[in-house]
């Protein structure tokens, strides 16, 4: 036994006392100078930005649940940048450099694996469509390939090659796919923020934003009423309802996503696998469970209930490309809320109300986007609304002039 | 196995039905702004109460109106569209029809 074991098993004090992940909760202050609403990754990553590069620490997050609850917890912790616009590829690539560093940036491991992601083709025009994201994808500095058969034989012995009759012609291999422990990347950030001097309010929901003269001025919490310099939404799954407290509309649907695991197995799959006709996705996480899912719900509800219909289809698709978890056992299954976007883009940046800032439409492609999200964000905020280059076309108002930047064909699985 | 009661076919599993949207005023297409009609196209009020919306029964190639509960998935009634649009909406062309540019 250690000797420093035995001498702290002997004092009364522990030896980390100062060293908690995080503070314990305070009462709310009456001003601040941000309020976010919404403590899951984008929130926290928004306020450590704020506190680490922009010197801005009165900020308080306010969380309905708790930390890093909702879709932050719920997601299947894909991060990719194989994406079809430039716009997206540009952004999704700086996403995936930020959180190659995160474990080294936090001091805290969140288990980032870049194990690669392959999307198969059994298509002509799905190949046609995976030489564009390739070329684009190249462009902006990302790593993919298409490869043939022979090539995805060899990265993944165990998968069946013609799936429900649907040969698999070709695929796109994003050398820099990773996945990463989801909760990790929020407590990193929450422990960083708060370590900076922010302030995490938990079980703090918020019931109204107060606005004067197209400013909000204030937040009403369950915990009471508290005024604001500006107030940043970033709650996917309640976008809408949330931006409704301020006056606004959004273009969002909101859907379930549902998603499950089986029980862990030996280790038989590196890379992460989907297939772009199956609508659905694999992968085996470092416990040996496999993880897969699909496409949204075929239509909107605010629920995480769990349907037979869909969790039958995506296992049948799971099935055919690999038969031998047809003798698996399921462990868990669940569902996320997503706030959908026509044209699968997220909505960040400005709103009709001058300083109320969005961070929304995070349907299906949220947590890969977490880290670059944040920094953006937070260069928004401390800037008082110059809305960043990266981020610009993804403003709410390009559905009034028509201006979409369309990322339907570059969904893991297609909804 | 979810049910929907259709109107015109009755009670049938709901992956027969195709969700069409909320049901909501068409602006008048050819005199409204460009903002109005992105309004109508893009932006719903996606909240949890019981919604008016647009469903398509696809083997009957039917289009009928449900109210629902957007939380608790419950289906409280459905029925013929004519109930709510009872008669046709002719859009009056206010504009003037662009003249010819002569150089």
């Amino acid at each position: 036994m250690p000797f420093s074991l035995l001498k702290y098993g002997l004092k009364n004090d522990y030896p980390f006392e100062n060293d908690v992940d995080l503070p314990t909760p305070t009462d709310l202050k009456k001003h601040y100078d941000v309020v976010i609403i919404g403590g899951g990754g984008h929130g926290v990553a928004t306020a450590y930005y704020l506190a680490k590069y922009h010197g801005i620490t009165n900020i308080a997050i306010l969380e309905k649940g708790y930390l890093g609850g909702g879709n932050t917890a719920r997601n299947t912790a894909v991060i990719r940048s194989n994406y079809l616009t430039s716009e997206g590829v540009k952004f999704y690539t700086e996403s995936v450099d930020l959180f190659k560093q995160l474990s080294n940036e936090f001091d805290f491991n969140i288990m980032y694996s870049s194990r690669g992601q392959l999307t198969l083709a059994h298509t002509d025009a799905a190949v046609r469509s995976f030489r564009q994201r390739t070329e684009v994808n190249t462009h902006f500095g990302g790593k993919t390939e298409l490869i043939d058969p022979q090539q995805i034989k060899e990265l993944v012995p165990t998968l069946n090659m013609n799936p429900a009759d649907m040969p698999v012609l070709a695929g796109l291999w994003h050398i820099d796919g990773a996945t990463a422990r989801h909760d990790a990347v929020a407590w990193g950030y929450a422990k960083g923020a708060t370590q900076r001097g922010v302030e995490l309010h938990q079980l703090t929901e918020v019931v109204d934003v107060i606005t004067e003269n197209n400013k909000v001025t204030g937040v009403k919490t369950n915990r009471g009423t508290v005024k604001c310099g500006c107030v940043v939404q970033a709650v996917a799954g309640h976008s809408s309802i949330v931006a409704a407290m301020a006056g606004i509309k959004m273009p969002i649907t909101t859907y379930p996503l549902q998603a499950m695991v089986t029980q862990p197995v030996k280790p038989f799959l590196d890379p992460l696998v989907s297939s772009s006709a199956l609508h659905c996705y694999v992968q085996q996480t470092g416990r040996g469970e496999i993880v897969f899912g699909g496409g949204s719900d075929p239509y909107p509800l605010y629920n995480t209930r769990s349907t037979l219909d869909l969790k039958e289809s995506l296992l049948a698709s799971a099935i055919e490309m690999f038969p031998f978890m047809a003798n698996l056992k399921l462990m868990r299954q669940w569902a996320g809320i997503t706030d959908m976007t026509s044209d699968y883009s997220p909505i960040m940046g400005l709103s009709p109300v001058d300083n109320y800032y969005l961070d929304a439409g995070w349907g299906t492609w949220g947590f890969k986007s977490t880290p670059i999200c944040g920094k953006t964000m937070a260069e928004l905020v401390a800037s008082g609304g110059k809305v960043p280059d990266l981020i610009a076309p993804f403003s709410m108002d390009r559905f009034d002039v028509f201006r979409q930047v369309n990322e339907m064909g570059a969904t893991a699985a297609s909804h | 196995m979810k049910i929907m009661n259709c109107p015109l076919n009755g009670p049938r599993n709901i992956s027969e039905f195709v969700y069409g949207g909320e049901v909501k005023p068409m602006p008048d297409m050819v005199n409204c702004s460009d903002k109005e009609w992105a309004e109508y196209v893009f932006y719903y009020d996606n909240t949890i109460r019981i919604v008016q919306e647009w469903w398509f029964h696809s083997p009957s190639g039917y289009w009928f109106i449900a109210e629902r509960h957007t939380a608790s998935d419950e289906i409280l009634k459905t029925y013929d569209p004519s109930e709510i649009f009872k008669e046709r909406i002719d859009f009056e062309v206010k504009a003037k029809p662009a003249q010819e540019v002569v150089s």
